[in-house]
This record gives C-alpha cells, structure tokens and sequence, in this order.
C-alpha cells in the first residue's frame, strides 16, 4: 500500500508534472516566475490549494455526482440520478469557494503565511492546474487516499518547476538575448529545455 | 476602445494584439492538444464558441450584475458554456473527446475567456463583444494551428492525416522527427513564432531591464 502511495506521488511530481508535462497552470507560470521568492511563495499556495480541493472535489464526485452516488439519500429512485454532467461547474465552484475560504481562514488565524501568500491566493482560482488535478483525478477513478496524494505530489512538481524557471530567469537577465526573444521568447525555449530534462524520468516504471 | 470599428475589433486580436503571443494569455491548456492538426482544429472551434458566447452573455447583462461578485457570474456562464461544448463534443465527436481528455474542461480556467468577458464584453455592448469574442478566439486558434501545422508535418509527415512528406517506415524518404511530437517542440515552436512576429512588429519587443554598458564588451579579443 506504501509503494503504491510513493511510486504514485514521484509520478506525480516528476513524469506527470503538470508544468512540464501537461502545460497546465502556464499563464501564471510564465508571469510569476520573474523572481525565485514570488515563484516559491505562489508554489506553496498552489501545493496547499491542490491538497485540499482534489480530495475535496473526489468527495463530491463520489457522493454527489457519480452515477448512483445519491443512493445514501435513501431517496426513491435516487440509485438511477447521475449528475456527472454538472462535474464542471461544481468543481470550479468548489476550487473558488475553497480559495476564498482559505483566504479569509489565513488572514484571522495565520496572518503571517496571508501576508506572504496574499497577492497569489485569488490568482489561484483561474490557474488550470487546479482544475486540471481534479480532472485528471476524475478521468482516472482515484479513490480519496490516492487523490490526496496526487493532489499533494502535484503541487509540488508545479512548485518546484516554478522555482527552478524563476532560478534560470534571474540568471537570464544579464545574458544578451536577440531583440525579439527578449522576455516571452526566451522564456518558451527555456520552458521547452526544461520540459526535455523533465522528459527522462518518463521511462521510470514505478 | 470607444472608437472600435467591428472590422477592427475582429481583426486586431488575430495579428497586432494577438492573446497568445503578445498577452500571454490562454497558453495553459492550448499546447498540449496541437501534436495533430485536426485536434487542435476542434480546440480552436471550441474555444472561439466558448469565448464569442460567454462575451455575448456577460455582455448582455453586463448592466445587471454587481461588481462584488462579477467573477462568479462570469465563471458561472462560462462553465455552462463549457459543458454545452464538452456535451456536444463526447455526442457527435466521441473518439476526438477523448483524445482531448481534461483540455475541453480547462477552457474554463483559459485566460483568454475570462480575461475578455472582464476586459471588454463587462464595459461594450453585446454585439461588439460577440465579435471580440469571435476575433480573440480565432487568434487563439490561428496560432494553435500554426504550431499544429508545424508539429505534425513534422513529426509524422502529414497534414491533417494526410500524407505529405513520405515518412521512411512506409518507404518514403523523410525521417520523421519524433522530438515534435513530444510536449516540449510545442514550446520551440511558440517561442520562435514570438520571434518572427516580432521582427514584424518591433514595437512590441520588450525592453531588455539589464542592458550591457559599452565597453565592457571585451572589443580588444575581437
């Protein structure tokens, strides 16, 4: 059970990561990743965003809109409803209810952690990794120990891709790029190296 | 913007004020989905609907809806419009809904669609914004065709599954680069495509924040 855990979330971290593998979460990637300590404080907001609404979306999913899932309710014919078809709009209400809950949660109780993650916590809402965790929690049937370890290992590929593109960016400011590439341009091929680095562990079987 | 001709409002995003390229918008869930061209034809297809019609709605109650909780609304019209889309596509396209997995669903975090229902469609009438909506998606679908045309030629060869360059496995004479199959050429390719646009345009060039003083060039060496 502990292997399959682990191999699941070096998966996830490395051969699946949503950066580089998946272009998932790419606005933000590009935009934030100027300066290592922004870069880092938007990957822990996005590892803690993930870690809670996956496993809550699997949740939702399994008691609410599976075909079959409101049998609980006891309700006649309750067997038969399958609201899968609402899965969007109800993840992406879940990720931004959550997003501001935690929000409000930090700024009363962790007003330290509020004030270091506070500019990145609404941008979080439109990053498609979060939606993107969920779906492909979704598409691949993870039960709830699985989905909080994806959602976990998934975060934090993300984080650590931000954090080393933002390494490379800061470096990349005092080299002589031509006129066209300058910022956006070079920012792609850099991205593009990275993902083939990123690409070798895709043959490790786990 | 008060100004905007329609003519002008359809065609500027696709060339001059390009989402992907100049507001790095969007990119998220786009580059996955262009290693074959008819892939990316239906993502284009999909998100110029998703964005004209979620344009089109916010821009019709734009009045109405109260500015504390706009994002919701908008996310809301957007996320149904999503699910039309994805609906339509799983009926009529099955075998293409599956190949393009989650990236149907992640329109609804695509930048571009939010990022026009707030920026133009919440301040313009319906109309215009049907064709903001209509224009930005075609850019986002012009380059996603630009870097799926290149990726599948190529990767495997052909062009919307049509053979072009005869590939060696079947006889033919081209090697097939199996790199631009692979996520990482799509990067490549954006990232040259920005280059040639903007040696087209230079006043959208970004300045460079660290410039080399002169003579620290070692002109001597040369």
């Amino acid at each position: 059970m502990f292997e399959h855990y682990l191999s699941l979330f070096i998966a996830a971290v490395f051969v699946e990561n949503m950066a580089l593998a998946f272009f998932l979460g790419m606005c933000t990637f590009l935009a934030v990743s100027k300066k290592v300590s922004s870069a880092i404080g938007l990957g822990i907001a996005v590892i803690v965003v993930l870690t809670i609404t996956v496993p809550v979306n699997n949740l939702i999913l399994t008691y609410l809109l599976e075909e079959g899932a409101l049998t609980w309710t006891g309700l006649e014919g309750a067997e038969n409803i399958d609201l899968s078809f609402l899965g969007l709009l109800s993840y992406i209400g879940v990720i931004a209810a959550l997003v501001q809950i935690l929000e409000m949660f930090l700024d009363k109780y962790v007003p330290a952690l509020y004030n270091a993650l506070g500019v990145f916590l609404p941008l979080i809402t439109v990053n498609c990794a979060i939606l993107g965790g969920t779906l492909f929690m979704v598409e691949r049937n993870y039960e709830f120990g699985e989905s909080v370890i994806y959602g976990f290992g998934a975060g934090f590929g993300w984080a650590l891709a931000i954090a080393a593109l933002a390494g490379i960016r800061e470096k990349l400011k005092y080299s002589d790029v031509p006129a066209g590439l300058q910022g956006l341009g070079v920012t792609f091929i850099t991205v593009g190296l990275m993902s083939l680095g990123f690409m070798s562990f895709s043959g490790v079987q786990l | 913007m008060s100004a905007a001709t329609p003519k002008g409002v359809l065609l500027t995003p696709i060339f001059k004020n390009n989402p992907i390229a100049l507001q790095i918008l969007g990119i998220c869930s786009a580059l996955a989905v262009t290693s074959s061209m008819s892939v990316s034809l239906v993502m284009a297809l999909a998100v110029i609907a998703v964005t004209a019609f979620s344009n089109l709605f916010v821009s019709l109650i734009r009045k109405n809806i109260p500015s504390s909780i706009r994002i919701i609304v908008q996310m809301t019209i957007i996320a149904s419009l999503v699910i039309v889309v994805d609906q339509v596509l799983k009926a009529f396209a099955y075998e293409m809904s599956k190949q393009l997995s989650v990236f149907v669903g992640l329109i609804i975090t695509n930048c571009i669609v939010m990022g026009r229902a707030e920026g133009f469609a919440m301040q313009n009438g319906p109309v215009m914004s049907f064709l903001d909506g209509i224009g930005n998606g075609l850019g986002y679908g012009m380059i996603l065709m630009v870097v799926g045309f290149f990726r599948e030629l190529l990767g495997s060869g052909s062009v919307f599954g049509f053979t072009v360059l005869a590939p060696v496995q079947d006889g033919g004479w081209y090697v097939p680069n199996g790199l631009m199959l692979l996520p990482p050429s799509a990067f490549f390719v954006i990232g040259l495509m920005i280059w040639v646009i903007r040696s087209f345009h230079p006043e959208q060039v970004e300045e460079n924040q660290f410039v080399m003083k002169e003579n620290t060039q070692p002109k001597e060496a040369v």
